[in-house]
């Protein structure tokens, strides 16, 4: 199966490559019980690049992910990362590999009896194994200046505003220095202004750490600012796929209809 | 209808697997990977410390009450000096550990159900998961393991309040001394009143523990979802205390009450 696409690079010198496939999808089926929400879902994800999701609720945009990083698991279709096949892996291979992938959840998802500072450190203690806590103290404050928070290092998360806590959960999957980052929704109930500097801040993280994203969101500002590529997703499928440019043209009524509400 | 009839069993068989596959992933990983001794310790102070209080009161009065209660009909029989005696062996050997074990099923089966229940909904499981840390190793396991160690030791002090109890009750009638009452119920006590009520007690903590973390565990993504899963743990555990009640009083009674 995998020897008929040419896009994916041998594993070894990987990670110099431009064009280095790190995510390979293809045609990717999720049923649950009555319905079926992933149909036939594929697409390629390129080293440092940002690929946008658009796709209205319920679409099953949270299921695409969910299966890269092993949460769930396709019925049917090939779904590789960094080569190799996720659904195969064993719970040893699953870790090594969300070591490398960072996850936003679209709530934040803070641990909420732990202080900032504790959520940062989790990640850090208990999956990078790191004892000495003056590395730990160092990384903790420099990736949450990164996201502009140090002053909330001893909050809970309860003291947070909603906009807050999204910073504090990216900065949370920040501090393991991922290769590929998955945001879900990080824009979505946020006011215009937080919902801009989340967008640019998604852009400098890019910048910064040079990782490969998947941005799910219908908000399109936050498209236009991130997206280096835009897929937009309908029926369990992909229908559209280009630049924020390229689709703004397109004549399809979904698309269409992503792209209006804001102009 | 009949339909309805097989579906309810399926589930529930589905439900039993899954308790047995959850209970063989807390087995493993009691020994695979580092302990989270502070996370262990927070959770016995959690458990063990903020339960006192009831358990204390209750165990008081329910000593105090029983006494009232069986005094006239051992009064009758004419075994008045036998009172201390009949008050600590049903105490120790069942009305101890079983209603501390309630107790701690309605306050920390309730609890643990509905905090995970409610890191499930917020998706805090599975940020802990994909982050490649171990959600079982530091919410599971130690939660189990600290209501299998607090209650048991819940159990033993609700059971010297509740002699206390028992020694007010008599007091107030017989005039009886504190160190006097006190050697009657050790001395009317055997090993074999005190051991079986004791690992009886281990195997409620461990009922209470699990069934809070595995109903929270599974919960299913709704705000509703909380509350049902808080609910189903008490009602759940409590059910299991008396089933194990069961079987414990069939061993006891098989190995020491001959
Ligand atoms: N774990 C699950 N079990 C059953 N159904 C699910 C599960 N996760 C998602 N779904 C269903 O899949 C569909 C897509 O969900 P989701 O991916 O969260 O949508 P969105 O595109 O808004 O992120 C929804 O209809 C949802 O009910
Ligand atoms: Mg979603």
């Amino acid at each position: 199966m995998k020897a008929t696409n040419g896009n994916i690079s041998p594993k070894k010198p990987a990670s110099t490559q431009k064009d280095e496939v790190v995510i390979h999808a293809k045609g990717i089926k999720v049923g649950f019980v009555d319905n079926e929400v992933l149909k036939n879902i594929t697409f390629d994800l390129k080293r440092g690049e940002n690929m946008v999701v658009l796709g209205k609720s319920g679409s099953g945009k949270s299921v695409t992910i969910q299966c890269i990083v092993g949460l769930l698991k396709p019925d049917a279709g090939d779904l590789t990362v960094f080569g190799q096949n996720v659904a195969e892996m064993n719970d040893d291979e699953l870790k090594q590999l969300r070591m490398k992938i960072g996850f936003l959840f679209q709530s934040g998802a803070l641990y909420d009896s732990m202080t900032v500072r504790e959520n940062l450190e989790f990640p850090l203690t208990r999956v990078l194994k790191l004892n000495d806590q003056q590395e730990i103290d160092k990384r903790v404050e420099e990736v949450l200046d990164g996201v502009g928070l140090l002053d909330a290092i001893d909050k809970l998360p309860s003291d947070l505003s909603g906009g807050m806590r999204k910073r504090v959960g990216l900065a949370r999957t920040l501090i393991v220095k991922p290769e590929i980052m998955l945001y879900d929704e990080p824009t979505t109930g946020l006011d215009p202004i937080t919902s801009r500097e989340i967008s640019e801040l998604i852009l400098n993280m890019q910048k910064k750490y040079k990782t490969s994203s998947i941005i799910i969101t219908h908000d399109m500002e936050c498209a236009r600012i991130t997206a280096d590529r835009i897929v937009v997703m309908d029926d369990g499928e992909y229908i559209a796929e280009g630049s924020y440019k390229e689709l703004q043209k397109s004549d399809n009524k979904m698309v269409r209809s992503f792209f209006n509400e804001t102009t | 209808m009949a339909e309805q009839a097989i579906t309810g069993w399926r589930k529930w068989a589905e439900d039993i697997g899954e308790q047995c596959v959850f209970f063989a992933r807390f087995f493993r990983n009691i020994f695979t990977g580092s302990f989270e001794w502070s996370e262990f310790v927070r959770q016995c102070y959690e458990i063990g410390y903020r339960s006192m209080m009831l358990v204390g009161i209750t165990s008081f009065i329910m000593g105090l009450v029983l006494v009232v209660q069986l005094r006239p009909s051992i009064v009758a029989l004419g075994a008045e000096s036998m009172l201390p005696k009949t008050l600590t062996v049903s105490f120790i050997r069942e009305i101890g550990p079983v209603i501390t074990a309630i107790i701690c099923a309605g306050k920390i089966a309730s609890s643990i159900g509905a905090e995970l229940g409610s890191m499930k909904v917020t998706e805090q499981i599975d940020a802990m998961e994909v982050s490649g840390a171990n959600p079982l190793q530091y919410l599971v396991v130690t939660r189990i393991l600290a209501t299998s160690l607090m209650v048991p030791l819940l159990a033993v002090i609700g059971d010297v309040i509740g002699l206390f109890g028992g020694f007010l009750a008599l007091n107030i009638t017989d005039n009886i001394s504190l160190p006097l009452y006190f050697h009657k119920c050790i001395a009317s006590l055997d090993f074999s009143d005190f051991l079986p009520a004791v690992v009886k007690t281990i195997f409620f903590g461990f009922a209470i523990g699990f069934v809070g973390c595995y109903k929270g565990y599974h919960s299913n993504k709704g705000t509703e979802s909380v509350g049902i899963a808080a609910n189903s743990a008490v009602v759940t555990a409590s059910l299991w205390i008396f089933v194990i009640d069961a079987i414990a009083v069939q061993i006891t009674s098989l190995l020491f009450y001959k």
